[in-house]
Formats: structure tokens, C-alpha cells, sequence
């Protein structure tokens, strides 16, 4: 029986494009519901009243939250395509941590939200701090990169995976980024690896087909720092 | 080869809690490692580099680290006495609650320690709120596991000490059992659990511990 799969989300979102990038993974047909991450809809809070927040899957009428949550649930709920958490409970245990590491809000040590410190940084002197420590990350990133690809060429070994989508979904936005301060933080010298994995990832299907172009990106940005609203995210 | 499992921890941590009741639940053995946060043994350093905290699991020699990650873990590699549900959704569900209350409940409850009069009642009536729609998980079930403590029930169990730690301190009902009776009842059925009930830390010395943290934050009110 054809299952009905719709996600509420939009599409410059990197939480909605790990969503897409699983649904894509599993061969799942699903409806994209675009909503306005600004304007919550009646639908929106409907389907996630508690947090309000995109994206939201909804499942034969069963909505699911939270986006590293949801890509678990595809992984549960449909058999086709190569699992996205590993079989090896050591290796889940390696690609769920170094998830949380990349943004979780519970944990303290998060990566990714340091770009935004970044952005906001009111002095030099406090720039270059919030940058040592991206690039202290990008160096713990490498170590993970190297102990869960065992040698291959994405985190989740020969396929992609869930640490892949964890982390690949921010290519798009960190371009954005590279961009607009002209540094470059997957740089060869320093992290050759993750380096390596990001061009190897950007150049897949599953990226190329779900995340909006860097130059759309670029002009969504802009639009958006105009509006003196945060950056999608 | 024989499972060799230790539990970095301190007397009180709260998470390590969880890990405990996961092991106790599943029948293993292991062995406590306690840790003086003050000081970090070398070895805690060198099985959690990333952010140096407690609790770490290791087995067999490889470290496991933040507790509801370690739940998973626990819950793949010995499969007796599941602790997640086996329907994808209700796993989903399971995970969402446990990382709301995660967000929601630390804050909840360090504002109703530190407050009093007023700012205690405004504190109160959030983590009421808040505590409502977790107690909506419940629906009509003895725990959120369902007739069995499951993975839910532990990522919120190591509140049921603490609230009632609490509780005798501010001299106040937080889990009224008018306002919120199926988390009472909750509450009552997973501390009397004879698996969980030998777990918890010595309470005189958790009162000490919580009334010390309380003091400086009522001296400032008054000195105001």
C-alpha cells in the first residue's frame, strides 16, 4: 500500500535538506509542503505544536520532529535502499555523537552555531577566537572522518549515511560563508580529509538534487540580512 | 572474552543515573569509576576529550559518551529487556520527549531551586506547565515504556530523586498529585521499582548538596 509522506519544511533550510536527503536515500516519494520558517501556519502548529518549528514529516498522518530525529525514523520505518545508521553498535554510537558534536543544543560543544558567533562577534579580538575554534572543530571532524570511514570515502563508509547528512547539509550554507569572509575552512592543508569528503559529497545526486544553489543561497541571504532577520538555519 | 564495563560518574550526577538504571535493568555488571569533577582523572580526559564530562560508559576499553547516546548504545548491544519501543514511530516519539525534556526540565528545575517567593512561584507554575505535557506521554499507561520501565522512563527518571530532594527543601509540592496525578503515580511506581529503587544517591547528602547550591542565590535576594 503506497504510503502518503509529506514534509513541511523549505528548501534553503539545512534541517529540511537532511530530511530530503534521507527521503531521497530510500527511494520515498513524499509532498514538499513549503511553509515560511518566519509565519508559522495553523498546518505548522498543528503537526508540531509543542517546538513550532519546520521541518515536520508527516507519515500517513503522524507527524515526526526534530531533523536528525526524523532521518532516524526513515531509517526505522522503510527497508529499501543501505541503512543510514551503522549496523556495528559502535559505529551508531561513533556517527550519534559526532551528530550531536555538529549542533545539538543539549550539549555544549557544538560546531556549527559557532558561525554564528562568528557573524556576531563584536571585535576583531573575538573574531579570531570564535574562528580558532571552528578550526579546532574542522580538526575533531577530521579525526571522526577518519575513524568512522575506515579508509572509504563518506562517514558511512561506501554509502552515504547519517553523519554524512548530518554534517553535508551545511555544505551549502558554509559556501555561503566561505564567500562572504573569504576564508576557506575545508581547506587540504589542514583537514584533508574532510576536505576531500566535501567535494566527493557535494558532487552526489543527494546534494546536488536537495540543496538550492550557492549563489541562491547567497541572494536568500542577503535578502534576509536586509530584512535584519537571522539566516535561515 | 568477558564484558568489561565501568561507569565514569560522581556520587550525584544526575545523567550517570541513567546509565546506571539502563545497566541494572539489563542484568550487568560493571564497575564504578568516581570522579571528582574538580580534578578529572587523566583517564576521563582521555576517553572524553570532547567536552571532558561525566558520564562515560567503556566497554571493553571503548568509551561511550552523553548518557541518552549512551541509552542507545546500551539498548543495541544487549538485547535483552528492550528499553526503545519496536514501532518506528513510538521509537521517534520516545526520542523527541526525552530530548524536549533534556532542553526543558535542567532549566526548569535549577529556576525553582534558586528562586523564592514570587520568582519561585512564576518557576513553579512553568515547570508545572511544562511537566503537564510530559505527563501527557503517559496516557494511560503504568510507565511510558508501557508495563515495563522502557527508554523513556529512564531519560526521565533521574528527575523523580531530585524533585523530591527539591521538594523538602523549598518546603513545597512541585508534582501536586491534583495537578499532575499520572506523573505522580508515575513517579511513585518508578522509584518503588525494585531495580531502580537501590540506585538512588544517599538523600541526606544530596539535601546538603542542593541546600548549598539554593544559599547563595537567597543570600543575594536579601542583601538586595
Amino acid at each position: 500500500m503506497a504510503s502518503c509522506v509529506q514534509l513541511l519544511g523549505a528548501s534553503p533550510s539545512p534541517y529540511v535538506n537532511r530530511v530530503q536527503m534521507a527521503l531521497k536515500l530510500k527511494s520515498i516519494e513524499y509532498e514538499l509542503i513549503e511553509e515560511n520558517p518566519h509565519i508559522k501556519s495553523e498546518r505548522l502548529l498543528k503537526a508540531n505544536p509543542v517546538l513550532k518549528k519546520i521541518p515536520v514529516l508527516i507519515h500517513d498522518g503522524e507527524p515526526i520532529c526534530e531533523s536528525l530525529l526524523i532521518v532516524q525514523y526513515i531509517d526505522d520505518a522503510w527497508n529499501n535502499g543501505p541503512s543510514l545508521l551503522p549496523s556495528d553498535a559502535q559505529d551508531a554510537y561513533l556517527a550519534r555523537f559526532w551528530a550531536l558534536y555538529i549542533d545539538d543544543k543539549n550539549v555544549d560543544f557544538q560546531w556549527y552555531p559557532l558561525y554564528k558567533e562568528l557573524r556576531e562577534a563584536p571585535t576583531e579580538e573575538a573574531r579570531k577566537e570564535v574562528l580558532d575554534k571552528i578550526f579546532e572543530g574542522l580538526v575533531l571532524l577530521e579525526k571522526a572522518f577518519l575513524k568512522c570511514s575506515k579508509g572509504k570515502q563518506f562517514f558511512g563508509g561506501d554509502n552515504i549515511g547519517y553523519l554524512d547528512i548530518a554534517l553535508g547539509c551545511y555544505m551549502g550554507w558554509l559556501k555561503v560563508i566561505e564567500e562572504m569572509t573569504s576564508i576557506k575552512f575545508l581547506d587540504r592543508s589542514k583537514t584533508p580529509g574532510l576536505a576531500e569528503w566535501a567535494e566527493k559529497f557535494c558532487s552526489h545526486d543527494t546534494f546536488k538534487e536537495v540543496v538550492p544553489e550557492t549563489q541562491k543561497l547567497v541572494e536568500i541571504f542577503k535578502m534576509v540580512q536586509g530584512r535584519g532577520k537571522p539566516a535561515s538555519g | 572474552m568477558a564484558e568489561e564495563l565501568k561507569l565514569f560518574r560522581t556520587w550525584s550526577s544526575p545523567f550517570a543515573l541513567r546509565v546506571i538504571h539502563a545497566l541494572k535493568i539489563k542484568g550487568l555488571e560493571y564497575e564504578n569509576i568516581f570522579e571528582d569533577l574538580s580534578s578529572k582523572s587523566a583517564s576521563l580526559l582521555q576517553y572524553n576529550p570532547v567536552n571532558k564530562k561525566v558520564p562515560v560508559l567503556v566497554h571493553n576499553g571503548k568509551p561511550i559518551c552523553e548518557s541518552l547516546v549512551i541509552l542507545e548504545y546500551i539498548d543495541e548491544t544487549w538485547k535483552q529487556c528492550p528499553l526503545l519501543p519496536r514501532d518506528p514511530y513510538e521509537k521517534a516519539e520516545a526520542r523527541f520527549w526525552a530530548k524536549f525534556g533534556d532542553e526543558k526540565l535542567l532549566s526548569l528545575i535549577w529556576n525553582v531551586l534558586i528562586t523564592q517567593g514570587k520568582q519561585l512561584e512564576e518557576a513553579t507554575a512553568e515547570a508545572v506547565q511544562n511537566l503537564k505535557l510530559i505527563e501527557e506521554q503517559l496516557k494511560d499507561k503504568k510507565f511510558f515504556g508501557g508495563e515495563t520501565i522502557g527508554y523513556l522512563d529512564i531519560a526521565f527518571g533521574w528527575t523523580v530523586n531530585l524533585i523530591s530532594i527539591l521538594e523538602e527543601i523549598i518546603d513545597q509540592k512541585l508534582v501536586d498529585e491534583e495537578k499532575l496525578p499520572l506523573l505522580s503515580a508515575w513517579m511513585q511506581n518508578f522509584s518503588d521499582d525494585p531495580v531502580i529503587k537501590d540506585c538512588w544517591p544517599p538523600r541526606d547528602k544530596m539535601i546538603t548538596k542542593y541546600q548549598a547550591m539554593r544559599e547563595p542565590y537567597l543570600k543575594k535576594v536579601v542583601s538586595q
